[in-house]
């Protein structure tokens, strides 16, 4: 049991929910957007502002879920605002999403600068591995200690996939993405719902912000968050917008992030900054794989505009 | 486009712009500062003296090649934001070049290497533009992945293969030799990157506006079905504009690299491509409004350090600032047409003000 190959294994499975957590709640807020036909770029900047507001948040009031609500409810402000932005007449989502992207990235930089140094109170971990009955102080159980913000991300994509299907308001969220002139003819205001869709997005990816930086890595600097909130929006694309296939993609690309600092952990260092690419590649493997030009992709809310 | 539409057309980024620097006021004196001190320091640090406006001419050079980046392949109706790696790759091509072929010393062996950085941030550019086309992955996505890759790319070479032993602390390839470097203009301070900023929009202003493959381009871009009606090949026509985009971004890079840092690092990589999304957007993808906007914000990165050092503000002002600007600017978009009803009696703003971007 102590060969590399099995450590590099089991911190890959460890380190596919350490950090696929974060896409897994991005993918779900970005994934509830665009049911209702609208995409958020801007989840990147709700990213790094909320990873910010919830290690202020935490780190202030010294209790780690206020931190999360806090990260939450700030990513759900920047999101509303990308949501009213792209409600205006003639405003294009993803020109508005790169705008929210460098305003979150601004915004949170300045307001996070004191905040680089200290130490905030973390998120805890469930020791899954000691409950399974593995030696408490061995690998297994290491890799199996997991974020508890993690089952949180889990229920909620559960739920967000039976309340798309058998609820009122998933009805009218996928609607309003599939057809705005249908949702228009029953009296929805399609704008209304998208704003609403937007925002509650942003709550969800807000979360995954408080994931990173009171969970792992677990400290407040300006490299946090790289492309995870990008990412996510090619994960929605490769999960056919179903929230439960979210669950998987995330996992799978947390599972792709830990690949790097595992083997550099096993002594394999020479290709450090290649393999901290590898999601990168892997996602633009996945979309010239999944894309297509002719038609618009199967499960796709024919409003949006991202796969023409 | 008429007189009424052009005056519009200045009138609304003006109005968008002071809307930004308003907000980013409330927000600063919200955080206890006096903004009024922040605007008199922004413009002052940007163009109050001689020794300012050079260093902002400086910043600006870089950011009117990357707002190319976002402009020309706009044009063709492409939302690319991957300039940052075609940047970076540029810096990398030109760096390495010198080491794998000797070259001619002076303007000979300097246009090579800024041959080499266009030709690398083309290739990557240009990708993101068939990648669309042939498997219709969305652009704006797949630059910007491409951007986190190349960036990869250059840290691992800059810090493995071509790595200058002598540098310890900021790993560096090897400087490039003195003959080899972009020197400055005249008397000033300021290199010659400015000049080939300043031509490289004049000239994709003339491509635009004036040669037939330009106008082809615009069409594809405002109109793909009716290229498609007239037998337009798309396909050719949005790869050429990438690859003109990111050719412009690669010499971005690749005069960082000859006339600033003299080595390719880290410090190339400081996000003068996200800047230029802001440049291409406040100046509606019109190369030559390009010019005056990317002086401004690049007066306003130049300014960053006195909001810093006078006001003790945190360094990432100007990027809040910009943030500001860029949400302002979309939004106003909505006014457009409806700005007359505004200023009812007064004439828009901009009528008085000489129409620098009418071609």
């Amino acid at each position: 049991m102590d060969s590399p190959v099995f450590d590099v294994l089991l911190a890959v499975l460890g380190g596919a929910i350490r950090v696929g957590t974060p896409f897994l709640f991005v993918s779900l807020g970005e994934c509830l957007t665009e049911k209702a036909g609208r995409i958020n770029l801007g989840l990147e900047g709700v990213l790094v502002f909320s990873a910010m507001a919830g290690f202020a948040g935490s780190y202030l009031s010294g209790q780690w879920w206020l931190g999360v609500l806090l990260a939450g409810a700030s990513g759900a402000l920047i999101a509303l605002l990308h949501g009213l932005v792209c409600s205006l007449p003639r405003v294009n989502d993803i020109a508005a999403g790169i705008a929210i992207m460098l305003f979150g990235a601004g915004l949170a930089f300045y307001l996070g600068k004191p905040l680089i140094q200290p130490q905030a109170e973390q998120i805890p971990s469930l020791p899954i591995g000691a409950w399974l009955g593995a030696d408490p102080a061995g690998s297994v159980a290491q890799a199996l200690n997991i974020n508890a913000l993690f089952p949180a991300g889990v229920v909620i994509a559960a739920l967000m996939a039976w309340g798309l299907k058998n609820t009122g308001w998933g009805l009218k969220v996928r609607m309003v993405g599939d057809s705005a002139d249908a949702a228009r003819a029953l009296g929805s205001s399609v704008n209304g719902v998208r704003v609403a869709a937007t925002t509650a997005g942003g709550a969800i990816a807000g979360l995954g912000g408080a994931s990173l930086s009171l969970y792992f890595p677990g400290s407040w600097n300006e490299a946090l968050s790289s492309g995870q909130g990008l990412i996510a929006v090619a994960l929605v694309i490769f999960a056919r917008w179903h929230p439960v296939r979210c669950l998987w993609a995330a996992l799978l690309f947390g599972g792709a992030g830990a690949l790097g600092p595992a083997l550099q952990s096993v002594g394999v260092t020479g290709y450090y900054y290649l393999f901290n690419a590898v999601p990168y590649v892997l996602t633009l493997a996945i979309l010239v794989w999944t894309c297509s030009p002719r038609q618009a992709l199967q499960g796709a809310p024919s409003e949006l505009g991202v796969t023409h | 486009m008429n007189l009424r539409d052009t005056a519009e057309s200045i009138a609304l980024p003006v109005l968008a712009l002071a809307g930004g620097l308003l907000l980013f006021g409330a927000f600063i004196w919200a955080d206890g500062h006096d903004p009024v001190q922040a605007w008199a320091l922004l413009f002052r640090g940007a163009f109050g003296d001689a020794f300012s406006l050079q260093n902002s001419l400086q910043r600006a050079a870089p950011l009117m090649l990357t707002a190319l980046c976002v402009a020309l392949p706009a044009r063709a109706g492409l939302t690319i934001i991957g300039g940052e790696g075609a940047l970076v790759l540029g810096g990398l091509a030109c760096a390495a070049l010198p080491l794998a072929l000797p070259l001619p010393g002076g303007a000979i062996g300097t246009a090579m290497l800024l041959a080499a950085a266009a030709i690398a941030g083309a290739a990557w550019i240009a990708l993101a533009g068939w990648l669309r086309q042939w498997r219709g992955v969305n652009e704006t996505i797949s630059s910007l992945l491409l951007g986190y890759i190349a960036i990869a790319l250059f840290k691992h070479i800059v810090e493995g293969a071509l790595r200058d032993p002598a540098s310890l602390n900021k790993p560096s390839t090897p400087p490039l030799a003195e003959a080899l470097r972009i020197g400055t203009i005249g008397g000033t301070d300021v290199h010659w990157g400015l000049v080939f900023g300043v031509v490289a929009c004049l000239m994709a202003a003339f491509w635009l506006g004036v040669t037939t493959h330009g106008f082809a381009t615009r069409v594809v871009g405002g109109n793909p079905r009716a290229a498609q009606l007239v037998g337009l090949p798309a396909t050719r026509l949005i790869v050429v504009a990438c690859a003109l985009g990111g050719a412009a971004a690669g010499v971005a890079g690749g005069i960082e690299v000859a006339a600033v840092h003299t080595a390719a690092n880290a410090s190339l990589i400081v996000g003068l491509g996200y800047t230029g999304i802001l440049v291409s957007f406040v100046a509606r993808h019109h190369p030559l409004a390009i010019i005056p906007v990317a002086i401004l914000f690049g007066g306003f990165l130049a300014a960053g350090s006195l909001l810093q050092r006078r006001m003790g503000l945190p360094d990432a002002s100007v990027q809040v600032l910009m943030g500001f600007c860029f949400v302002v600017i979309l939004a106003s978009e909505a006014a457009r047409g409806r700005l007359r009803e505004l200023f009812v009696l007064r004439k828009p703003p901009a009528g008085a003000v000489p129409a620098a971007a009418t071609a």
